[in-house]
């Protein structure tokens, strides 16, 4: 049996004195889609940034295709994230910088490529993202969507493995989410990566998801396929996809 | 009792993290000066906006610091007698040493220092500096090293443009105020430029530079909590650059002028 591509084990993070992952167990495989859903502030996010060392954990490991990415040298580590793509909640675009440089910086900093191939590869994932109109334009200048499919744009500009998705439909109006899943559905099998998304939206993880994780009290509450979440009798997982106040989960 | 010792401790325990933080980012800045070539874009860049962009505003603090101390040290000079002849002599040494590299200094920890936590500080909280680590970038060989060099090697320069416009103000104060001629206090600063004190005044510049840039950039990078936090961690660099400013210029006075 092969490897899972990402392991984690026994994460545990706190923030000031509060427990926001308390020792979550996961093993992801290469191709997947996985879609960690849980209520806000329930260390999704945290978790996520956690399997590139964006955090460090108080305990426990990330093993990237079998390297512990808390232990690996700065330039093991800066090889894994360039095998990693990350569209950021809020797209996290510089905003002194326009369109076509956001997406061409990390081509640019890699030094694999010439100014041409650059912008050619620039071209090509903004048409992928159907924006190839917006090149010249400044994050400013753009709506939630847009920034959001430029922030798509930037994350696959490399050619990543994994890709990372954090609230990827937050802010967006029901229209523009439904097309960015869309989107991250079209990329997942055209460019055949390990997608890793967070979110809250329950029909942004069922058309995304082919395996769904629940994070609930910092651990791994349910883990199955979304045929599975949706026949549960998980009452929390219940509570959680029916949007009900109702129920055992507690409010944060 | 017990409460007034809990939060004295949690200050010395912030104050040591600070501390420490300050001096391992300056460790981690000149590691990363061995990338210099890679940043040089970005450095000239900052040359611009953080040097060649304060000239203006450092050239009118110089020219009426200059008129205001001609002014002042005539005042002085009446009061007890002592020659006009000299204030050449007396505004041209408190300017070289002291006025013009402290003083230039502290507006550019004011304008330069401000802007740079401000921006790095809502970068941090935009999650933009997670964005270029989470593309391999290292974000203190792109978004630090270029500001505190470009502080380092502007503030020396700005603070050689304010000696000559403050000079140029007390000039013109002497001249048409003060009724001293161009000549007696040209020759009154002349007979005392020590090429040691203006030395002197731009080594004092190259560390305030280095000081404004690292702390600049190290509450910038330490900022939390949107909006607010951004606007807390713009003020508390400006006040630790000043206060550092001042306390760093008294240990250069008490080394380089042994009494």
């Amino acid at each position: 049996m092969n490897e899972p591509l990402i392991r984690i084990k026994d994460l545990g993070k706190s923030f000031e004195r509060q427990k926001v992952l308390d020792g979550v167990d996961l093993d992801i495989n290469r191709g997947e889609s996985i879609v960690i859903i849980g209520q806000s502030g329930c260390g999704k996010s945290v978790l996520l940034k956690h399997l590139i060392r964006l955090l460090e954990p108080d305990r426990g490991e990330v093993l990237f295709d079998g390297k512990d990415v808390n232990a690996v040298e700065q330039s093991e580590l800066v090889q894994i994230r360039r095998r990693v793509g990350m569209l950021f909640q809020s797209a996290a675009l510089f905003d002194s910088m326009t369109v076509e440089e956001n997406v061409g910086l990390g081509l640019r900093e890699s030094r694999k490529h010439n100014e041409k191939e650059i912008h050619e590869i620039v071209q090509e994932k903004l048409t992928m993202v159907g924006l190839v109109s917006a090149t010249d334009k400044s994050p400013a200048e753009l709506s939630g969507g847009m920034r959001k499919r430029v922030g798509l744009a930037r994350a696959i500009a490399n050619d990543p493995e994994v890709l990372l998705y954090d609230e990827p439909t937050t802010g967006l109006d029901p229209i523009t989410a439904d097309m960015i899943n869309s989107l991250i559905v079209e990329l997942n099998t055209k460019l055949n990566v390990t997608s890793i998304a967070v979110t809250h939206d329950m029909k942004s993880a069922f058309k995304i998801a082919d395996r769904i994780v629940m994070l609930y009290h910092g651990k791994v509450e349910f883990d199955g396929s979304p045929d599975q979440v949706r026949l549960t009798d998980n009452a929390i997982v219940k509570q959680f996809i029916t949007g009900s106040a109702e129920g055992p989960v507690e409010v944060y | 009792m017990q409460f007034g010792l809990d939060a004295l401790g949690r200050r010395g325990v912030r104050f040591a993290t600070k501390t420490g933080g300050l001096f391992l980012l300056f460790g981690k800045f000149v590691v990363s000066l061995r990338y210099l070539h890679r940043s040089m874009h970005l450095f000239f860049i900052q040359l611009y906006e953080l040097g060649v962009k304060s000239l203006p505003l450092i050239g009118i603090i110089a020219v009426f610091v200059g008129a205001v101390s001609a002014w002042q040290a005539a005042y002085q000079f009446k009061f007890i007698g002592a020659p006009l002849r000299l204030l050449g002599q007396a505004v041209g040494k408190a300017t070289v040493i002291e006025l013009a590299p402290v003083l230039s200094a502290i507006v550019f920890a004011g304008r330069v220092g401000a802007g740079i936590t401000a921006e790095l500080g809502t970068m941090k909280v935009t999650e933009q500096i997670d964005a270029l680590e989470s593309m391999g970038i290292n974000p203190v060989r792109y978004l630090i090293m270029p500001r505190v060099l470009a502080c380092m090697l502007m503030v020396p320069f700005l603070v050689i443009f304010a000696n000559f416009i403050a000079i140029m103000g007390a000039l013109i104060v002497s001249v048409l105020g003060v009724d001293v001629s161009s000549d007696t206090f040209l020759r009154g600063f002349r007979d005392s430029f020590k090429m040691t004190d203006f030395i002197n005044g731009l080594i004092k510049a190259t560390v305030f530079g280095l000081t404004i840039g690292l702390v600049g950039c190290y509450e910038g990078f330490h900022t939390e909590g949107g909006a607010q936090g951004v606007g807390k961690a713009t003020t508390t660099s400006v006040v630790i650059s000043s206060v550092l400013i001042l306390v760093f210029n008294f240990i250069f006075a008490m080394i380089l002028f042994r009494l």
